[in-house]
C-alpha cells in the first residue's frame, strides 16, 4: 500500500544486495503485522473448534502416552526414565518438523497479498517463525506436565535451552525464505521435504536414545543437522548440558543455511512476485 | 525534496508463464542439458510491458486505457512496486498508495474493525495509530453494527464500502487506482465520489486504469493508451478518439 518516498529500479544495475538487506530490515520493522498474521493463521487453522490450538497439545499428549508405554517396553527401559525423555524429544522434533512444513508454504500461502501489495517478503518469513513459536508455546508446557507426573526435576538448567530455541527461530526464518522461494518456483518440493522429514524422524534419535547405537557410532551423530540442533535444546531441558560438538555442529549448519538462503534470496528476490 | 514524479525509460516487464507441467522439477531435470536453451525451451515468456517510456509530473491525472490484456494492471502493479522491471529504468519520487484490489489482505474471520487495524498494520502503522484511524474509517464505511461482525458475513456491497473506506483514508502523493471502486449502491456512490474528489485533489499524481471513457473525461488530464504492452497513444484528454473504449 504505502511505499517509501524515493524508488529507482534500473534493470542494468539491480543493486540486489542492498535491496535484499532493505527487505529484511523493513520486514523486521513490520513485526507487528507479522504477529497479527501469525495469530490469524492459528485462528484459521482451528476456526470453529472447541479446543482450538489446544488440539495440538492434546494430540501430542495422546501420542506421548501411546508411544511412551510401547517403546519403554520395546527398549526395556523404565517408563519413568523413558517417558520424560520422549516428551522432550518428541515435542522438540514436532517443532522442527512443523517449521520445515510451514517454511515450504511460507510464500505460496501469501500469494494473494504478494501480488496485490508491495510488502517486504521477509514479513512472510517472520510470520512463519512467530506462528511456529505460537504452536511451540502450546506444546512445551506438556513437558512440564510429564516431568511433574514422573517427579523428574531438571532444575534451573532448563533455561539453558533458550539459546538453542533462539537458534532454532533464526533457522526457521532463513528456512522460510529459502524453502519458501524454492517451493514457489518448483511445486514438487513440499512432498520431497515431507518425505525427507519422515526419514529424518527415524534416523534421528527422537524415539531412541543416542547411546543405543553404541559409542562407536554415537560420535558421528552430530553430522545429522537435526540431531545437533535438537540436542542443544533437549540436553538442557533434561537437566544436562549439550556437548560442545553438538553446539559446533548446530552453529555450522545454521551458518550454512544462512549463507545459502541469503545468496538465494538476494539473487531471486525480484522473481518471487512472478513465481507465486 | 524533489518534485513528485514518475519516470520510466524503456520499462520492460516479462512474465514467465510456466507450462502446467514445466514448473515441476522432473521436467527441469529431464529437459536435457541444463542451461539457457533448455530454460528458453521450457517456458513461455509473455512480454507484458515492452519498452515503455513516459514521464508523469506533479499535477497530472493520468488514465491508462486499452483492451483487456494490454498491460494496464501490470503497469499499475509495477508502479506500486510489486513487480520489478526486467529491463529499463523506473524512477519514482513520492509516497505511493495503491487501490488495486479492495479485498487484498482482508481476513474473512476478522470483524470489519479488526480488518481496518490489520490494514493499517500492512501500511506500517502501530496499533494505537490504527485504532484512531479505525474510528474514522468505520464512520465513513457506515456499516452500522456490522462493523463488529466478521466480514465473511458481509454482502458484496458492504465489502466494497469497507474496502473503499480503508483504501481512501489517507492521501498519498501518488495514487494508483484500478476502476473497481465503481461498484457499490447509489447512495454510497454519491458520498464515494465526494471522497474520491478530495483524495484526487490531495494527491499530486493520479494514475487510473480504466475501460470507461466517462471516467477518463471526468477525472483525468492525460491518456496513455496501451496495446499489446506498448504505448500506442499518449496525449491530453480529448484527443483520444471518442469511439475508443
Amino acid at each position: 500500500m504505502r511505499h517509501q518516498l524515493q524508488r529507482t529500479y534500473d534493470a542494468s544495475r539491480p543493486q540486489r544486495w542492498s535491496r535484499a538487506r532493505e527487505d529484511i530490515l523493513l520486514g523486521l520493522a513490520r513485526w507487528r503485522l507479522a504477529w497479527a498474521l501469525a495469530r490469524s493463521d492459528i485462528m484459521h487453522r482451528y476456526r470453529g473448534s472447541v479446543l482450538g490450538p489446544f488440539w495440538l497439545t492434546l494430540s501430542t499428549g495422546v501420542m506421548l502416552a501411546a508411544l511412551g508405554f510401547l517403546y519403554a517396553k520395546l527398549f526395556r527401559m523404565e517408563i519413568s526414565d523413558y517417558l520424560p525423555w520422549l516428551a522432550v524429544s518428541l515435542i522438540v522434533w514436532n517443532i522442527m518438523a512443523q517449521i520445515a512444513t510451514d517454511a515450504c508454504a511460507a510464500l505460496t500461502n501469501a500469494e494473494g497479498i504478494l501480488r496485490q501489495m508491495p510488502l517486504p517478503y521477509s514479513v512472510q518469513a517472520i510470520r512463519t517463525v512467530l506462528r511456529s513459536a505460537l504452536v511451540a508455546a502450546h506444546n512445551l508446557p506438556l513437558i512440564a506436565v510429564v516431568f511433574l507426573v514422573f517427579g523428574y526435576a531438571p532444575g534451573w538448567g532448563v533455561f539453558a535451552a533458550l539459546p538453542g530455541l533462539a537458534l532454532l527461530a533464526v533457522n526457521a526464518f532463513w528456512a522460510s525464505l529459502l524453502l519458501g522461494m524454492i517451493c514457489a518456483r518448483f511445486r514438487d518440493i513440499p512432498p520431497i521435504v515431507a518425505s525427507v522429514m519422515q526419514i529424518a524422524f527415524f534416523v534421528t534419535p527422537v524415539m531412541w536414545k543416542p547411546e543405543l547405537v553404541g559409542a562407536h557410532w554415537a560420535v558421528w551423530l552430530p553430522l545429522n543437522p537435526f540431531f545437533s540442533i535438537m540436542e542443544i535444546v533437549r540436553a538442557p531441558l533434561m537437566g544436562g548440558s549439550a556437548p560442545l560438538v553438538a553446539w559446533v555442529a548446530a552453529l555450522a549448519y545454521s551458518l550454512l543455511l544462512w549463507g545459502v538462503a541469503q545468496v538465494f534470496f538476494t539473487r531471486f528476490r525480484e522473481r518471487i512476485a512472478f513465481w507465486v | 525534496m524533489a518534485m513528485t514524479h514518475i519516470e520510466a525509460e524503456r520499462l520492460t516487464i516479462e512474465f514467465p508463464l510456466y507450462h502446467h507441467n514445466a514448473r515441476s522439477l522432473k521436467k527441469r531435470l529431464l529437459s536435457g542439458r541444463p542451461g539457457r536453451l533448455a530454460e528458453a525451451d521450457n517456458r513461455v515468456v509473455v512480454a507484458a510491458l515492452r519498452e515503455l517510456s513516459f514521464r508523469v509530473d506533479a499535477g497530472e491525472r493520468l488514465a491508462l486505457v486499452g483492451p483487456n490484456g494490454a498491460g494496464k494492471s501490470t503497469l499499475l502493479r509495477t508502479l506500486a512496486g510489486i513487480y520489478v522491471p526486467v529491463g529499463g529504468r523506473l524512477s519514482i519520487e513520492g509516497e505511493t498508495g495503491s487501490l488495486i484490489d479492495p479485498s487484498a489482505g482482508m481476513d474473512p474471520l476478522l470483524t470489519g474493525r479488526e480488518n481496518i487495524v490489520l490494514r493499517c498494520l500492512y501500511r506500517g502503522m502501530t496499533e494505537t495509530g490504527a485504532r484512531g484511524l479505525a474510528q474514522e474509517i468505520a464512520g465513513f464505511a457506515d456499516l452500522g453494527e456490522f462493523i463488529d461482525v466478521p466480514i465473511r458475513g458481509y454482502s458484496t456491497g458492504m465489502h466494497v464500502r469497507l474496502g473503499f473506506a480503508m483504501a481512501t483514508a489517507m492521501a498519498p502523493d501518488i495514487l494508483l487506482m484500478d476502476e473497481w471502486f465503481l461498484a457499490g449502491d447509489a447512495e454510497f456512490m454519491a458520498r464515494a465520489e465526494e471522497r474520491l474528489a478530495q483524495l484526487v485533489t490531495e494527491s499530486e499524481i493520479l494514475v487510473i486504469a480504466t475501460h470507461d471513457m466517462a471516467i477518463v473525461r471526468k477525472w483525468c488530464t492525460r491518456v496513455i493508451r496501451l496495446e499489446g504492452g506498448r504505448i500506442v497513444h499518449d496525449g491530453p484528454v480529448g484527443e483520444d478518439s471518442p469511439q475508443s473504449v
